[in-house]
């Protein structure tokens, strides 16, 4: 433990940007800067790359020497586990699947994120909102999805 | 009058049977999702946005419009009930609102919140129609320095009316803007920042972004703790107020009503700022202001008129010079896009049908919020007992579609997905979102602008000091900046929003 008091949230958030800004940076290399008359495409991501650097470092630098206000609190890692993963899985799978089983399964998953949730309430609530959905968008706003899928054999 | 000729014109438009019953939709889905904790206005049109992608554009508009007023209504609702605000305008309503609910006043409450929003709405949409074509005059003359100084003034009030650290709000603004460059360049038709993924040659899908970092990141942080909310649901009384009552909230509303008008006007969010500045008015003029905090009336009715006030006069902004005010208008700038329309000083002469229209249509949907939601509180009060763990599965659901259907676009859900994390991520570094999204849609206005304006300068920078309008914004903009930074304003600033968490 160190004795001089730092605000460890600043810390990270400065160090954050720093590395945003640096990826930015890093990808505007290859662009062609150009003049202040004729900007490239370089020119204002690179200016922006710049600033937000410059940003990330004070408040790295205004950290050290302050108490940690507000302390970083629980992680939601169950949440993380499970909610992130949802709309990724629709994606890859509402054209292969078609959209009735992509979506059945997203809110299956989604629904895990709570230590809460049974795993029959889960799957009546998923059929529900499959079901639902299919009407309302499906059917009622005749959005163009496939319902089932090249991947069903249908 | 030609006010009237085009008021009628509107009336018109907005009262056909097909345009109210979108209305009406709107209004009721905003309400809806407004209510149920952890989502707000921004999340909700996010969401919303591609049920309109099939209807005629001022349907679509009209129904967005709705969602909006409807959404930030339930916002109050749940403000005034489990002292939890939808969105940050509503966040001082909770203040005095759910003491009023805990002392047992909650229908008063909201039938407070109802009626001074329907008065304030009814004078700023009469506001809206009387300003916003002499503005459109103005923003004719507007050339590419006008706009580009208007934007950052826009930006810099984003960042001024943030939470917490104003360095982190400035940091976010910029993030947004480089996030709002990727994509192929308009100039050269170079691809910056794709990493190589054709899919994002486009730009970012500002759905998936608007979803991510809002909706997402507060399911999240919203799952932390799952812990039972407190519903002040047993003891609702008679809804509508005593004659006493209606006498001490006609200064508050008046007033709100005229803070409201004028803040919404300034870009970067200026419902949020109208409610805190009528707050901090009601509490100087009152008689008792040790009642604040602990239940006064004019705690609710004051701020509730002016954020509802300043709800619509953002949309002067938006429809004059095509310039998001907040991240809510940002997506009718999308939607607007989408429908093929280009927004700024030339919809009302060419669209007259589609301005009047959306206008008229402001003050109908003001209408019916309060028509059906007095008599519908007890619903939306239900709605709130709906514990959290079956809302979120089915918000996630309805969020994967709804960024599927704006280009059925896979990466946009991998994009949703990233975007959640950043935002939750964020979050628990004490960075707000706002500042964020609005830098990522003005982005690339900022520097087709900045890149024209220079060209026509022939490369002289001062352009955007001698041209006056652009010099006044620019300085407008720098005595914002100038003023968050002086200690004594940063610690009013900071007290204002302790208040508003506490």
């Amino acid at each position: 433990m160190s004795a001089k008091p730092k605000d460890t949230t600043d810390i990270v958030a400065g160090l954050s940007m720093m590395a945003a800004a640096a990826f930015f940076g890093w990808h505007t290399a290859g662009l062609e800067i150009g003049t202040s008359l004729r900007m490239g495409p370089g020119y204002f991501p690179m200016v922006l790359s710049g600033l937000l650097f410059v940003l990330g470092l004070i408040i790295l630098l205004r950290s050290f020497g302050r108490e940690d206000d507000e302390p970083f609190g629980k992680v939601a890692w169950r949440g993380l586990l499970f909610i992130l993963p949802a709309p990724i899985f629709f994606g890859l799978t509402v054209r292969g699947l078609g959209f009735v089983p992509a979506l059945f399964f997203t809110t299956l998953i989604a629904s895990q994120a709570s230590m809460r949730m049974r795993p029959l309430a889960a799957l009546i609530l998923a059929v529900a909102v499959t079901i639902l959905s299919t009407l309302i968008f499906s059917y009622g706003l005749g959005l163009p999805f496939r319902r089932f899928g090249p991947w069903l054999g249908m | 009058m030609e006010l009237f000729s085009n008021l009628a014109l509107g009336f018109s438009v907005a009262s056909s049977l097909e345009n109210l019953a979108f209305c009406l939709i709107g209004v009721l889905l905003g309400t809806l999702i407004g209510v149920l904790p952890g989502i707000g206005a921004t999340a909700t049109i996010a969401m919303l946005l591609p049920i309109t992608f099939q209807l005629e554009p001022v349907s679509s508009l009209i129904m967005l419009a709705g969602i909006y007023y409807g959404a930030q209504y339930g916002g109050s609702t749940t403000a005034i009930l489990i002292n939890m605000p939808g969105e940050s305008s509503s966040a001082v309503t909770a203040i005095d609102g759910y003491q009023m609910a805990r002392k047992g006043k909650a229908g008063t409450a909201l039938a407070l919140a109802a009626l001074g929003s329907f008065f304030a709405g009814s004078v700023s949409t009469f506001l809206v129609a009387l300003f916003a074509p002499p503005l459109t005059a103005v923003a004719l003359k507007f050339g590419a320095a006008e706009y580009f100084s208007l934007m950052v003034l826009g930006l810099v009030m984003s960042v001024a009316l943030a939470h917490g650290s104003v360095l982190k709000a400035l940091a976010m603004v910029v993030l947004g803007l480089l996030l709002g460059m990727v994509g192929t360049d308009i100039y050269t038709g170079a691809p910056r920042f794709t990493l190589g993924i054709t899919q994002f040659a486009d730009g970012l899908n500002f759905v998936a972004v608007a979803v991510g970092v809002f909706g997402i990141a507060e399911i999240l942080r919203n799952l932390e703790d799952e812990h039972d909310r407190q519903v002040m649901t047993k003891n609702i009384n008679r809804l509508f107020p005593t004659r006493e009552e209606l006498r001490q909230m006609i200064g508050p509303v008046l007033r709100g009503t005229g803070i409201g008008s004028i803040l919404g006007i300034l870009p970067g969010g200026g419902a949020i700022l109208a409610s805190f500045a009528s707050y901090t008015i009601e509490k100087k003029v009152s008689r008792h202001p040790e009642e604040f905090g602990k239940g006064a009336l004019a705690g609710v009715a004051g701020p509730e008129s002016a954020n509802n006030a300043g709800a619509q006069t953002s949309f002067i902004p938006l429809l004059t010079l095509g310039i998001p005010a907040n991240p809510v208008m940002a997506l009718m700038i999308g939607a607007m896009i989408i429908q093929g329309i280009v927004p700024g000083p030339n919809v009302v002469s060419e669209q007259p049908a589609l301005f009047w229209g959306i206008v008229a249509s402001m003050w109908i949907g003001n209408l019916m919020l309060v028509v059906l939601n007095l008599p519908l509180i007890g619903l939306w009060v239900k709605l709130l007992s709906v514990p959290y763990y079956v809302l979120f599965p089915i918000i996630m659901a309805m969020c994967s579609i709804g960024v599927y259907s704006v280009n059925s676009n896979s990466y946009d859900l991998f994009a949703v997905a990233f975007f959640g994390l950043l935002g939750y991520v964020m979050s628990k570094l004490r960075c707000e979102p706002a500042p964020l999204l609005l830098g990522f849609v003005l982005g690339p206005l900022l520097e087709e602008n900045l890149r024209r304006a220079m060209i026509l300068s022939r490369g002289d920078p001062t352009t955007f000091l001698t041209r006056p309008i652009s010099a006044t914004l620019l300085v407008m903009s720098l005595i914002v900046l100038v003023l968050v930074f002086m200690p004594q304003i940063r610690k009013r600033r900071d007290e204002v929003f302790t208040e508003s968490d506490a």
